[in-house]
């Protein structure tokens, strides 16, 4: 039973703070269609770049770049988008390698349906039109032509 | 170390939608557990409490649960923003110090009231995963596939559907060396008691694998001994097969597996995993609590009824 004293709440993190050398480096990237990747002492290359080996956890600093286009390592489709997700109609998550990385990315997939996502398959990112060193900035990956 | 048992164990077990305030939900279930445990409110020296402020949508909502407890006598307490399975580690630790004999540990969740598959996204790092609103309902389904993927189970699934959501409390009351011989006909010693995490971003991890769970429960001690009954914090089956897997119980036949309630069901398992020692059901039991994406972070308790 609803009471009189229900109240709707909305919570957002709504910070304002500097994302460092190597986070920043690899978002700033993004903005000019670059992916950067973090190098680790052992040579394990990590895109999105992370600051430190989750290995070793020794702080990381060596930035290359990869991509723009990688494989599919994993997926999972998506029917019905939730209101805040990047895109209006179903698509798949998808943890994208990008070329040149040992890690996967986490984005979302454009793809007519579940059957057109395979574990594999190549892709390349979607840039979005007007881009501000976000993660966003990728509009998602696509399958690759050809 | 000093030997700390499980004494005594309430709870709601999940319900569908409460609606009274956290406090309220929480009060008979900490009365029942001190209740239960003989010990006089008085003689408990230390609390500590599990539960999540963005559930409750206010900051520093956990400080008016302790209305629950009590305002006298005033207490000496602690809060972990996780499962009460980790106010439970962080009160075993407190005996540990040697001062203190008695400790409650209790969580509450109330998941209703809020759409878990936004608020779960906050859990996610804020620069690459977050923004994205990747729910956490998606992650299992790519945990799902991976696992699927690795030959593990049979089936692949396309999509992997969240539970549903529910509401919940529970507590426990943990006692030190005699003392805990003096209340408890069948105390449940907690003989190892181990948390660990794998890397935050699920892009460097394989899905396929947790060996945060297979360190933990190998640090908790699981292969010391036959296991009679192991309680799984598992939201979904593939959750099961994989913990199953990492801690080496995957032919244990007696495993109670489920997630909900949000914040209390780790501790819920573990106290399920007490109380079967409790009630003379099991020697040796495993409890288990899971925090952050796609078992992330895991928690082993390994109980023993014999002193």
């Amino acid at each position: 039973m609803p009471s009189d004293t229900d109240t709707t709440f909305t919570m957002e993190l709504m910070y304002r703070r500097s994302l460092g050398p190597v986070v920043g480096a690899f978002l700033t990237g993004l903005r000019d269609q670059r992916l950067l990747a973090s190098r680790t002492a052992e040579g394990r290359v990590i895109c999105p770049a992370l600051e430190y080996d989750p290995d070793s956890g020794d702080a990381v600093d060596d930035l290359v770049e990869v991509g723009p286009g990688g494989v599919v390592t994993g997926w999972t489709w998506v029917p019905e988008p939730l209101r805040k997700h990047p895109s209006d109609r179903p698509f798949a998550w998808a943890l994208v390698q990008l070329d040149g990385a040992d890690t996967a990315l986490v984005h979302a997939l454009a793809a007519d349906g579940p059957d057109a996502v395979r574990t594999g398959m190549r892709v390349v990112p979607r840039w979005a039109d007007e881009r501000t060193g976000h993660i966003t900035d990728i509009a998602c990956f696509v399958p690759e032509e050809g | 170390m000093r030997d700390v048992a499980i004494v005594s164990f309430a709870t709601t077990g999940p319900l569908p939608a409460v609606d009274d305030t956290e406090t309220q939900m929480l009060f008979p279930v900490i009365s029942e557990a001190i209740e239960r445990s003989g010990i006089p409110r008085a003689d408990i020296g230390f609390t500590c409490s599990g539960s999540a402020d963005y559930l409750a949508g206010t900051p520093f909502a956990f400080v008016g649960n302790l209305e629950a407890v009590g305002a006298w006598p005033p207490i000496s307490e602690s809060h972990v923003d996780m499962d009460g399975a980790w106010a439970m580690y962080e009160a075993w630790v407190r005996l540990q110090h040697g001062d203190v004999d008695v400790a409650l540990a209790f969580s509450s969740g109330i998941s209703s009231r809020s759409d878990l598959r936004e608020v779960l996204c906050l859990q996610n790092d804020p620069y690459y995963l977050m923004p994205l609103w990747a729910d956490h309902g998606s992650l299992a389904g790519l945990q799902a596939r991976a696992v699927a993927e690795a030959g593990l189970v049979d089936e692949v699934v396309d999509t992997v559907a969240a539970p549903p959501a529910s509401d919940g409390a529970a507590a426990v009351i943990m006692v030190a060396g005699d003392r805990a011989r003096e209340v408890c006909e069948r105390p449940a010693w907690i003989r190892g008691i181990e948390h660990r995490s794998d890397p935050h971003y699920i892009g460097v991890r394989d899905l396929a694998d947790v060996p945060s769970a297979q360190v933990a429960a190998a640090a908790a001690g699981v292969g010391g001994g036959p296991i009679d009954l192991a309680e799984l914090s598992a939201a979904h089956p593939h959750e099961e097969v994989l913990l199953r897997r990492a801690m080496g119980l995957a032919d244990l036949v007696e495993v109670n597996a489920g997630a909900d309630p949000l914040m209390v069901a780790g501790l819920a398992h573990i106290g399920a995993a007490a109380t079967a020692i409790h009630e003379g059901r099991a020697g040796r039991t495993l409890g288990h609590a899971a925090s952050g994406p796609c078992l992330q972070q895991n928690l082993v308790c390994v109980m023993e009824g014999t002193p």
